[in-house]
């Protein structure tokens, strides 16, 4: 792209080096206690950031030939992030400059117990492996071996009330970490939501690796949600505050251009985005394209959520 | 007091840029120069440096370029009147050709690669998606402007005709523009940046600047404005400026190759 706009702040980057050290070298120890006391999760190689995991693969596709894992480089050099600018290649270029510790998430809202919970606290959730099939709103589709555990697991330690009827999550909003949020692409912070429900399905997930590794920044480190039979926005990256709340919440792209891309957003071959069609998808690194499926091919796991609606109307 | 030539002491910067430009090898090396952003990306394709989207990729670039080309081209006339420049007008045909030429491998990764020849999804794509029934609206303005390009066209259409459509040079570049800023997703820096250089190269032709000269009243009855939209300005008896050329792009029939 000719305009790429770097961000000032990179300027700054010696000066608050040592803060950085710092604070890598605490968040070290504390992953490395945590990795003791549970044994071979996470398992942390000598340099602190290059943590692996070791864990069981849960859900896979059906058909591991049809649906072959996406390389792991294109997957991490193809991203839509937009606070680290609009281009493909932004997020793995500007990603560098989001500090992923310390890093809390803050939970509250329509909750009996509202908590702050740390990112070495979530670690301690036991992780599974899935491969699961991303559909992006813009017609390009990955499959990706994920490491993390379900939402449900986090949101049940809150214990939502009888109010509660959908989830909220909110990404970072750090112009000093993310040069692309003074763009005006989007109005900030990030946001997205689910019913209930459908953060309390067994797919929806927390994920804090990929391809057996610590996320990447540019994928959402250190922690993000995975929608699997939702477009890709849903899955919000970098989160930092989740509430439950009684009315279905505002969303970034939804407030953006409201006929293009609605609450749910699941993905569906027969209902076109209003610019292009959804009928069809191409799968990151294969020539032709292939036929979207209905819910990204989750159909049989989460139709029965929408039992009764009209998902033209409701997409 | 600004004309370089009258500088004490300086170098005639605008005589060098037209014997530069009026020099034999000025046409071939600005062709070949022209042909460095495909053979760069058909590079990057060859050795899978186009990224995870290399197809996409294609589209966009090819796409990309077709605009800056026509953009340079429509910069070439406000360039030579703010520089004098007289030797910049004989490239307007050639970078709007190559403005065309990507437009065309725009299309055509559109329609070979992106769409795999699937002519009932493209049809359909053409008449229900609007941002992409501008951009084949824009394409086949330059389409009708190369097939009108050559000398013989220009003859045969007639000066005030075969100017009149080249007119339609503005409304592709808007077209194109809009065509950008329809497909992406939000309101994104790059597209917008681009539709605003094309509106400042068409109300230049509405309203032209000059530098080195004494103001000349931009509103009002003042010798630059005209009624209508100016394909090119009034002659100008200065020296260093190109005789009154024949042809209506400005070039002189002289130096056409």
């Amino acid at each position: 792209m000719l305009f790429k706009f770097s961000a000032p702040s990179q300027a700054r980057e010696d000066e608050v080096t040592p803060r950085d050290l710092f604070l890598t070298r605490r968040s070290l120890m504390a992953g490395g206690a945590a990795a003791m006391a549970l044994g071979s999760l996470p398992v942390w190689s000598g340099n602190a950031l290059a943590a692996s995991f070791q864990v069981p693969t849960t859900i896979k596709p059906a058909d591991p030939k049809f649906d072959p894992t996406t390389p792991m480089k294109s997957a991490t050099t193809y991203n839509n992030f937009y606070e680290f600018g609009t281009g493909k290649d932004d997020p793995a270029d500007n990603a560098g400059t989001l500090k992923t510790r310390p890093w809390e998430i803050a939970i509250g809202g329509e909750v009996a117990k509202p908590m702050t919970i740390g990112i070495e606290d979530l670690l301690k959730f036991p992780m599974e492996e899935r491969i699961y099939r991303l559909r992006c709103v813009e017609g390009w589709s990955m499959v990706i071996p994920w490491v993390g555990f379900s939402l449900a697991e986090l949101l049940k330690r809150v214990e939502p009330t009888g109010n509660a009827k959908y989830v909220a999550f909110q990404t970072l909003n750090d112009p000093k970490q993310m040069p692309g949020l003074r763009s005006w692409v989007l109005d900030w912070p990030y946001t997205e939501g689910l019913r209930l429900d459908e953060a309390m399905h067994p797919l929806t997930m927390l994920a804090v690796g990929m391809y057996g590794e610590v996320l990447p920044n540019q994928n959402g480190a250190p922690i993000r949600l995975v929608v699997p039979w939702k477009y890709g926005f849903k899955s919000i990256k970098s989160i930092v505050r989740i509430t439950l709340v009684k009315d279905q919440p505002p969303t970034a792209w939804n407030k953006s251009q409201p006929r293009e891309y609605g609450f749910y957003s699941n993905v569906n071959p027969e209902v076109d985005h209003p610019r292009w069609s959804q009928a069809t998808e191409r799968r990151v690194g294969e020539f032709s394209r292939r036929k979207t499926l209905p819910f990204n091919g989750y159909g049989e796991e989460v139709a029965s959520l929408y039992a009764g609606m009209d998902l033209k109307a409701n997409y | 007091m600004a004309d370089p030539a009258s500088a004490a002491g300086g170098v005639d910067l605008r005589a060098a840029a037209n014997a530069a430009l009026a020099s034999r090898w000025a046409k071939p090396a600005v062709f070949i120069l022209c042909l460095v952003p495909l053979v760069w990306t058909v590079r990057l394709a060859y050795t899978g440096e186009l990224g995870a989207e290399p197809v996409l990729e294609s589209v966009k670039v090819s796409g990309l370029w077709a605009l800056r080309f026509l953009l340079i081209a429509l910069a070439l006339t406000p360039l030579r009147m703010l520089t004098g420049v007289a030797g910049l007008a004989r490239f307007r045909r050639m970078l709007g050709l190559f403005a065309f030429f990507y437009a065309t491998v725009h299309l055509s990764t559109y329609v070979g690669l992106d769409r795999f020849f699937d002519w009932a999804a493209i049809w359909k794509d053409i008449v229900k998606r609007p941002y992409i029934t501008v951009g084949m609206g824009a394409f086949l303005i330059l389409t009708a402007l190369a097939a009108t390009s050559t000398d013989g066209m220009v003859k045969r259409l007639g000066g005030r005709r075969w100017r009149a459509l080249h007119k339609g040079v503005f409304v592709a570049g808007l077209a194109a523009c809009l065509h950008f800023v329809m497909l992406v997703k939000g309101w994104q820096t790059a597209p917008l940046v681009y539709a605003l250089i094309c509106i400042g190269l068409l109300a230049f032709r509405r309203w032209p600047i000059r530098l080195g000269r004494r103001k000349e009243p931009r509103f009002g009855t003042g010798p630059v404005r005209t009624s209508s939209v100016r394909t090119r300005p009034a002659a100008s008896p200065r020296s260093g400026e190109a005789p009154e050329p024949r042809f209506p792009d400005g070039s002189s029939p002289a130096r056409r190759s």
